[in-house]
């Protein structure tokens, strides 16, 4: 059982969890960090894309040493339907560039290295360690927690909750709600493992260069949700994630999806003869702004995916994981060094600090997002890529049949699906909402 | 397109597990006839983890749980299962994530 004291204990080692532990003991905090798996990262699961420019700011040499597969040279959205894609791909020499912006990863081993800097910077991490109970005192300020280890109670000043989108000390201390089946995606995602050079010719890449799929349309079976597929330097991640909403209402399996989309003409070429080495699953908050928890209170802050900050719309979320652990270990730091306490009122410089990154700010821009893709989803991905597909099969295919009378039909097609109203209204609510 | 038929097991078998005998992480709450969010829990449960007995109630068995928790967000608000986490160190052990 461990006696002592700490200035603060970080619950989790993912992104958020990593981020506040390492800023936390750069500043000469006395911090312990808990972590149920048998080291950082073996309960982790992501695509997984990483983002330098965040990184950067807590590790800025990370390149010499991190384990990264490939820098992303490439992003291809492919809009889908059973049997086509309509792709849109950009591709630039500019992200050759010595300081790469984004990076593929696997999160197992990324996060085991990251673990190790949180190590030398002098915070102590105790794997293998649930965090079982947040213990608060008679006034409700949070004064600890209690593991299925230690047995007893651990003392902090502040607890920071980076317990993941299955954050169990805040629901069970009731400082947050459960995310709704609605607001949180089921993704599923497999790891397909070839010869480099297998990898490399398939997807047009040459040396530690990489690409990103993204896809949606009817392999979400009119669900919200996305496929995707990264390349890494000997294996490729593939998953597709949709609303645990929209799986209750149509009783479809997420492996019955993985397996279709991996079966789709324009995927399975991509990883033929591919050696399969993991399966995960893993939730994903998408409620974006509106379903963002209260972040601090007495004694505690929450970050990263368990205060549900991901940017559905940019497939943005251990950025925003990584900033929010940093932002609110720096606030915690300036609590500490004026001698204050880690109160609600003090602690809320955190969210201050929050609203005035890039996080807040780009969670407010995309706050009306999910409320439209997850109402219209049969429009979005269903409706519609079917309809394109069949516009460009139009477009391309020469079968004799004037121009203005194929466009007259393709347009046509589009006003029965849709109806002019329908169609206006996709298109006026799409703008509102993004803007 | 016809759903394939998959085998879940076949997948789970990539994976590394320390299962923790005689302390499942996730228990279904005693019932005659399944709530719908349990039924739910059939085709949604990534890991099939979830299935129908003889007497027409769903039971679990976790040990190729892959803790992703949508039973947690599904089926524990109304009661019908209990969710926790596995004890430290135990459940899936992932090598790449």
């Amino acid at each position: 059982m461990i006696e002592e004291k700490f200035d603060a204990i970080v619950v989790g080692a993912g992104m958020a969890g990593n981020a506040a532990a390492l800023t936390l003991a750069q500043r000469g905090l006395n911090v312990l960090q808990l972590e149920r798996g048998e080291y950082s990262g073996s309960k982790n699961v992501q695509g997984a894309i990483l983002y330098a420019d965040m990184l950067e700011k807590l590790i800025p040499d990370f390149r010499d040493e991190a384990p990264l597969e490939r820098h992303l040279v490439e992003q291809r959205f492919w809009m889908m339907d059973d049997n086509s894609h309509v792709g849109l791909h950009y591709r630039s020499e500019a992200f050759n560039e010595e300081r790469a912006n984004r990076y593929t990863i696997i999160r197992a081993q990324f996060d085991k290295w990251f673990s190790s800097k949180v190590k030398e910077a002098g915070a102590t991490v105790l794997c293998e360690t649930t965090a079982t109970e947040l213990v608060q005192n008679d006034k409700g300020k949070v004064i600890g927690v209690r593991t299925d280890r230690t047995g007893g109670l651990i003392h902090a000043d502040v607890v920071v909750l980076a317990e993941g989108v299955n954050g169990l000390l805040g629901t069970r201390a009731e400082l947050r709600t459960r995310p709704k089946p609605e607001n949180v995606a089921l993704a599923v995602k497999e790891m397909h493992f070839l010869p480099r050079e297998a990898i490399e010719s398939r997807f047009n890449l040459k040396g530690d260069e990489g690409v990103v799929i993204e896809a949606a349309g009817t392999i979400s079976r009119g669900m919200t949700g996305m496929g995707f597929i990264y390349a890494n330097k000997e294996c490729v991640s593939l998953g597709i994630g949709c609303l645990v909403s929209d799986f209750q209402k149509t009783g479809e399996t997420p492996y019955g999806l993985l397996e279709r989309f991996k079966s789709h003409p324009s995927v399975a070429p991509l990883i033929e003869d591919s050696e399969v080495k993991e399966y995960a699953a893993h939730l994903i908050p998408e409620g974006g702004y509106k379903a963002i928890p209260k972040l601090y209170g007495d004694g505690w802050v929450v970050v990263g995916d368990a205060a549900q900050l991901n940017n559905t719309i940019h497939r943005e979320g251990s950025n925003l994981a990584m900033t929010s652990g940093r932002i609110a270990a720096e606030a915690i730091f300036q609590v500490k060094s004026r001698k204050d306490e880690m109160s609600a009122k003090n602690l809320s410089l955190y969210k201050t600090m929050l609203d005035e990154s890039f996080v807040m700010k780009d969670l407010k821009k995309y706050k009306d997002m999910p409320g439209l893709m997850h109402v219209n989803s049969q429009n979005f991905f269903l409706t519609y890529p079917q309809l394109v597909s069949k516009a460009m099969q139009s477009f391309v295919r020469v079968d004799g049949t004037p121009k203005a009378e194929k466009e007259r039909k393709s347009m046509r097609a589009f006003v029965e699906a849709r109806s002019w109203v329908g169609l206006f209204g996709d298109a006026f609510r799409l703008a509102r909402a993004w803007r | 397109m016809s759903d394939p038929s998959v085998r879940v097991e076949d997948k789970l078998f990539y994976n590394r597990y320390l299962v923790d005998a005689g302390r499942a992480h996730i228990k279904v709450k005693p019932h005659t006839t399944p709530p719908a969010a349990l039924l739910n829990m059939l085709t949604l449960c990534p890991a099939r983890c979830y299935e129908l007995n003889e007497a027409g109630q769903v039971e679990v068995t976790v040990d190729g749980c892959v803790e992703c928790g949508t039973c947690r967000i599904v089926a524990e608000p109304s009661g019908a299962i209990e969710w926790t986490y596995p004890r430290g160190g135990y459940g899936v052990l992932f090598k790449f994530g």
